[in-house]
């Protein structure tokens, strides 16, 4: 089947995919964007939140058909030219990226939260990012990058 | 996770041409928020003929209130329902809110958790213990069903084949007297171990006790109890006496099992705690609108 959609603010179109596929293959492997991760297609971990017509989701749950004719928007699409966004260069200046799996999708929930709650408490950025596991950082180098973000936009 | 056998996507646009579709093949399996059955496509657990996809019904998404009630459409997902429907259903919004992640409440759906039910579903306790009633159609034509008799046995409900859910119907609460509260072993992204739900209203008690048996059930022996033994309309504290006594009822009520979560001995003694303390917030919940009225 073919599937028609805009990513990151273009029109895209990916052949021949499977009617169960999911929307992360066909970013990944369809449409080369690698930036979602794809750590355990069961929700559990987070890797691969983009935002599906701006509301954050799980790729992996995502089947590709279901975002026919809809906007998705994926890490790649964050940075605006050269510039990183804000949460992405706090990630860096704070140490929050060991090994950078988890990374893409905790900036894509980050992001979400910085939208709608400016200036989050720890306990709401806990809970905003509770579907985001990292094995690496022990979440605190994690907290102190969202606050610097909300501190920077 | 690459094709092998084929799968139809059906995508129709209005409730009509999915009733129709899922009349011409029974078989075909209806795709909401995915968030379950994503999973099982992902891991081969499932190769259904045809998948029907519900995310393009804009019915489906909607909801409103009237006379008491409000009719939830079957595919608003939680997070909609937690922001919108907080105030008028907040015994279906608090277990909402324990549902998954951020992420997984974007997408999932309580027509999701029925199509599924799974005696760990968050929603049934809640719906149970409310009074709701599934609303189910077909090219046949639509019907309710009452929550008490929605759930048949371990994930299976009483839809027929060529049948969609396509709200539930909730009392809406004048009195906010509901209460929803889960065991899990952390705070976010838990299964339950077992749960509970209360909703007291005008001298009716409705409870629920879920993943505590082969389905989400009612304890009719523990709502007879409160009914006739609470003091309504009045703001007075509950003795320690009473509590107990309903925390005993419900643990009564329990038909568990030992798995990986927890063994049958830990719900049923969890559950006596859940309703105790349910009891207490939402007496609680009572006193202040008698208050309130004063
Ligand atoms: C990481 C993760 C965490 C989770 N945590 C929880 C949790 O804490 N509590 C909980 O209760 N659940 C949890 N779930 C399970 C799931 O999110 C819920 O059951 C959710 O309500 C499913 O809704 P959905 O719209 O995504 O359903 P889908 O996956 O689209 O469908 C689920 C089932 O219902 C059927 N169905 C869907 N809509 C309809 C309809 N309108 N008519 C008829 N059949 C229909 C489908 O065919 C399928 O069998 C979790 C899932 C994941 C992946
Ligand atoms: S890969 Fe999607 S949540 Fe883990
Ligand atoms: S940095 Fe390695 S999983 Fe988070």
């Amino acid at each position: 089947m073919r599937v028609n959609l805009t990513v990151n603010g273009e029109r895209r179109r990916a052949d021949d995919v499977w009617e169960g596929e999911s929307l992360l293959y066909v970013l990944r492997e369809r449409l080369g964007l690698p930036g979602s991760k794809n750590a355990c297609e069961q929700g559990e971990c987070g890797s691969c939140t983009v935002y599906l017509d701006d509301v954050p989701a799980c790729a992996c749950l995502v089947a590709a058909g279901q975002a026919e004719g809809r906007e998705v928007r994926t890490v790649e699409g964050l940075a605006d030219g050269d510039a990183l966004d804000p949460v992405q260069q706090s990630f860096v200046d704070a140490g929050a990226v060991q090994c950078g799996f988890c990374t893409p999708g905790l900036v894509v929930a980050a992001h979400d939260l910085l939208r709608r709650e400016p200036d989050p408490s720890d306990e709401e950025i806990r809970e905003a990012l509770a579907g985001n596991l990292c094995r690496c950082t022990g979440y605190e180098k994690i907290l102190d990058a969202v606050h610097s973000a909300a501190g920077a936009r | 996770m690459q094709g092998s056998d084929a799968v139809e996507l059906v995508r129709p646009d209005t409730l009509e041409e999915a009733l129709a579709a899922k009349a011409e093949r029974p078989g075909a399996v209806p795709l909401a928020g995915g968030t379950d059955v994503m999973v099982e496509l992902n891991y081969d657990h499932r190769r259904p003929e045809a998948l029907v996809d519900l995310t393009r019904i804009a019915e489906l998404a909607t909801w409103s209130a009237s006379g008491g009630h409000v009719r939830l459409g079957a595919g608003v997902p939680y997070t909609r329902l937690i922001d919108e429907l907080g105030d008028t259903l907040p015994g279906l919004a608090m277990a909402s809110r324990t549902v998954g992640s951020p992420q997984i409440r974007n997408r999932g759906t309580v027509g999701g958790n029925l199509g599924a039910a799974s005696p760990a579903g968050d929603t049934h306790p809640v719906l149970l213990a409310a009074g709701a009633e599934i609303e189910v159609a077909s090219v046949r034509g639509a019907r309710r069903i009452p929550a008490d008799t929605f759930y048949t046995g371990v994930k299976r409900n009483a839809l027929a084949p060529d049948e969609l859910i396509t709200a539930v119907h909730v009392p809406s609460a004048a009195v906010p007297a509901e209460q929803f509260s889960k065991v899990g072993t952390r705070n976010a992204m838990v299964i339950a171990v077992c749960s509970f739900a209360l909703v007291l209203r005008d001298g009716h008690v409705g409870a629920a006790i879920g993943s505590a048996a082969p389905t989400p059930r009612r304890v009719p022996d523990a709502e007879a109890f409160l009914a006739a033994e609470l003091p309504w309309g009045t703001d007075a504290p509950l003795p320690d006496s009473l509590k107990r006594r309903f925390g005993e009822l419900v643990a009564a009520a329990t038909e568990p099992i030992d798995d990986v979560r927890g063994t049958a001995e830990y719900r049923t003694h969890a559950l006596g705690v859940l309703a105790r303390r349910t009891l207490t917030w939402a007496w609680d919940d009572h006193r202040g609108s008698v208050r309130a009225c004063a």
